[in-house]
């Protein structure tokens, strides 16, 4: 069939949903932990009920995952209806209301997509969609990932048709008049990368896509595979084209089983429809593309590090040069790009290099994803033009931060960026702003803090997770890191002297210094970050063993107000699983500090009509009698 | 937990089908633990045999992995998230309630076999922090008092001592 011809059958097949009512369910991996499967349950239960022929889709992510599990309603002649935190309890009144009948139910609804709706909010017009950009999401949470028609319906594939009559020269030139910049963290011009492999003349040569995205707190990559697995595939087959490489691999964690299962749907769905395979669209190109599963290891996102993976040895970089595209896998010249930079290939190659480059800034072209989490209002994935300020992302996308409380920090790039403070929110984020001040783009985890996060205790999880990720092999990160690690404990748990604060800094300066790879040479930055900008409280951990988040563990005392204390009741006895609060009925409870293991569970059940449990930072404030008590331990 | 011959039979219908090329390791290893739940010392030694190279090495990569288990799993295998977003929202008082209200460190398995206990660093639902799974199941929102809550069904369904 030729491609044409592909995309008409595909093209009729979209039209034909778009003309009938149709259902969409947010189910990648964070709408499936919302609950969407038992959703999609009742909703097969409550169709076949009502006799009702409508297809229920599942698709990626929709974004707004603060609002998972997400259903829309889509009616071909009447309004689409989003319905936000759905419960399988009701389903059943969505689906009589709305789809057997004509009520929307939008005291249900999230919103609708149509405007003038006095009832419900206008989804394309949320705050939020102003400030967004689409380029590599725009197809997420819209088709369904597991159905290649979708795909080629909206577009997909039309950018291999046209770069396969394309010479590899060309499609690498308008990489590089378009200056996409590699989305793994570090920015390197993609177009490099490629010309380098094409130069190469040993064969054969292999295309990697780097999903081992390992930043705990980051899943945009992710996100991508599972919501629209082609666009990474069809980059994949574009660059095999212009390096002239036969085979590719996808190297995924294996924690990521959806994303795993819907690389090889799509995988299969190509294969079937040529455009992977022997003689691709009868261009003459042959390329194969492969999943390897990693098996979890932080340092895989480095390059060389991924090929040993790849080759079944431990995951230790090595020395560049020489670099992948002389020597990678198997020897092999080897182009090892992630996830989203491929996605960002076709449409390049299909619209042309000012796609990307119209959007942007000086020297970072195109957009950024980004996942917010932490104390901010709406959760979710955002895509917004480099460029974008803080400010703009946390609190216009966000809705800022959650409960009263007072933004504190944002951290990005995870265990290799930093913690940036209120006084940054204006500054824009790209490549280059970032690093000046001392983050990375890394990964795209954007993690909000607020006044209950203790900035110590931040840097001190991080350099927990490089140092139990370090592969070892370089012996500042493997040592150098745990030293560090053993300082922050010191001075979390009110141990540390001030002079410590020096002997922090001079060893982040050498395990930067001493370490081969990415993981190494940023795994400081956490520490460097918050104490440049938050060293006063480095200062109150060591000289008044004060924690004013009161999250060290060691540094605060768990209190019941005498005068919030309800007498009767009992919830804080019962639960407290050391038998540490005494009191009868009818007395104010105390907690025996003694006992009291700190595990916050009289702070959780203590209703909030008393609201009587605090915790007291530093210990020493804690009044009398409890003091005494306290003093007699010591 | 799986017997011995069971264990070796398992392995080999593995074996049987693939070549016996360094660059297997990984998806061997995956494979094995797939089939048997963890990977045994006799599993790593038949691979080696296998592949030619000597066990040690074997043990080296099934070590360096998170994703590698030498120990059989519990039969609700629980696990707490301590990604970025979890641990700010208190991972660590629901891995430390668990760690008590179960009698087992993160790693180890209950010595009836019921129970095991891991952290991890992010499954990816930050926006439902603090997270923790029993078996397939998803617990958001933690506190430590529902954590403890939430494995009391489990120890119910324990209808004996299932390690032998």
């Amino acid at each position: 069939m030729s491609f044409a011809a592909i995309k008409d059958r595909a093209r009729s097949e979209w039209e034909n949903l778009q003309g009938r009512t149709h259902i969409l369910v947010s189910a990648a991996t964070c709408g499936r932990a919302a609950g969407s499967q038992d959703v999609i349950d009742a909703l097969g239960r409550e169709l076949a009920r009502h006799s009702l022929d409508v297809p229920v889709i599942q698709v990626g992510c929709m974004e707004l995952c603060y609002a998972d599990p997400l259903v829309i309603i889509r009616k071909a002649d009447s309004l689409s209806v989003a319905y936000a935190n759905v419960t399988p309890e009701i389903v059943p009144r969505l689906v009589e209301g709305y789809v057997a009948g004509e009520d929307p139910c939008l005291e249900l609804a999230l919103g609708t997509y149509e405007d003038g709706e006095d009832e419900a909010a206008c989804i394309p017009e949320l705050p939020r969609y102003e400030h967004e950009l689409r380029l590599v999401l725009t197809r997420c949470g819209r088709v369904d990932p597991e159905n290649i028609d979708h795909y080629i319906a909206t577009d997909g594939y039309s950018g291999l048709e046209k770069a396969l009559g394309m010479s590899p020269g060309d499609i690498i030139g308008e990489l590089e008049r378009s200056g996409l910049r590699g989305r793994g963290g570090a920015g390197f011009p993609t177009f490099r990368k490629w010309e380098q492999c094409r130069k190469a003349e040993v064969k054969p040569k292999y295309v990697i896509c780097n999903a081992d995205e390992g930043d705990p707190g980051a899943f945009m990559d992710r996100v991508v595979l599972e919501s629209d697995p082609h666009q990474v595939i069809e980059g994949m087959i574009i660059a095999g084209y212009a390096i002239g490489a036969e085979r590719g691999y996808v190297y995924v964690r294996a924690e990521y089983p959806l994303a795993i299962k819907r690389v090889r749907i799509a995988l299969e769905q190509a294969t079937e429809l040529g455009l992977l395979g022997d003689d691709i669209l009868g261009s003459g190109f042959s390329f194969t593309i492969e999943i390897a599963a990693g098996a979890g290891a932080f340092v895989s996102g480095e390059s060389t590090a991924l090929v040993a993976a790849m080759e079944g040895r431990r995951s230790e970089p090595r020395t560049r040069p020489p670099r992948l595209a002389e020597a990678g896998l198997w020897g092999k010249p080897t182009l090892l790009n992630n996830v989203k930079t491929f996605a960002y290939v076709p449409p390049i190659i299909e619209h042309g290099a000012n796609w990307l480059s119209s959007s942007g800034t000086e020297g970072s072209k195109g957009t950024a994803v980004f996942t917010l989490a932490g104390k901010v209002v709406s959760s979710g994935l955002a895509e917004v033009p480099m460029g974008t300020t803080l400010r703009r992302l946390i609190y216009d996308i966000g809705g800022g931060i959650t409960g009263d409380r007072q933004f504190k920090a944002v951290q990005i790039g995870g265990p290799s960026g930093g913690c940036l403070p209120g006084s940054l929110l204006d500054s824009p984020i790209d490549y280059d702003s970032l690093r000046e001040a001392g983050s990375m783009m890394g990964s795209g985890g954007m993690i909000v803090m607020d006044e209950d996060n203790c900035m110590v205790d931040a840097a001190r999880y991080f350099l927990d997770f490089s140092t139990r990720e370090s592969c070892g092999k370089c012996t500042m990160c493997r040592l150098g890191t745990m030293q560090m690690l053993r300082i922050l404990e010191d001075i979390t748990s009110g141990r540390a002297k001030l002079k410590d604060m020096d002997r922090l800094l001079q060893l982040a300066e050498d395990v930067k210094d001493g370490s081969l790879c990415g993981l190494g040479r940023t795994a400081p930055n956490p520490v460097l970050t918050t104490l440049r900008y938050f060293r006063d409280e480095y200062e109150a951990h060591i000289r008044d063993k004060t924690c004013a988040a009161r999250v060290c563990k060691d540094l605060i005392v768990y209190y019941i107000l005498p005068d919030r204390c309800d007498r009767a009741c009992e919830h804080c006895v019962l639960t407290c699983p050391t038998e540490a609060i005494k009191g009868g009925k009818g007395e104010v409870k105390v907690i025996d500090q003694e006992k009291c293991t700190k595990c916050g569970t009289c702070l959780d059940v203590c209703p909030p009509e008393y609201d009587a449990v605090v915790k007291l930072s530093p210990v020493s404030s804690l009044p009398s009698p409890d003091k005494t008590e306290r003093s007699a331990k010591k | 937990m799986i017997g011995r011959d069971q264990s070796s039979q398992a392995l080999s219908q593995i074996l049987e089908s693939r070549s016996s090329d360094r660059g297997n390791l990984i998806s061997l290893l995956q494979e094995t633990q797939e089939k048997l739940g963890y990977i045994p010392r006799e599993a790593m030694e038949t691979i080696a045999d296998f592949l030619g190279i000597p066990p040690v090495e074997v043990w080296g990569v099934a070590t360096f992995y998170n994703q590698f288990r030498l120990t059989p799993l519990g039969k609700h295998h629980t696990v707490v998230c301590i990604g970025t977003a979890c641990h700010l929202a208190g991972g660590n008082l629901i891995l430390e309630a668990l760690e008590r209200e179960l009698d087992i460190k993160a790693g180890e398995t209950s010595a009836d076999g019921n129970f095991s206990l891991e952290r991890v660093a992010c499954i990816g639902c930050c926006m439902l922090a603090p997270v923790a799974l029993i078996g397939d199941r998803i617990y958001p929102r933690m506190t430590p008092f529902k954590a403890e809550e939430a494995i009391i069904p489990y120890r119910q369904s324990n209808d004996g001592n299932t390690a032998n």
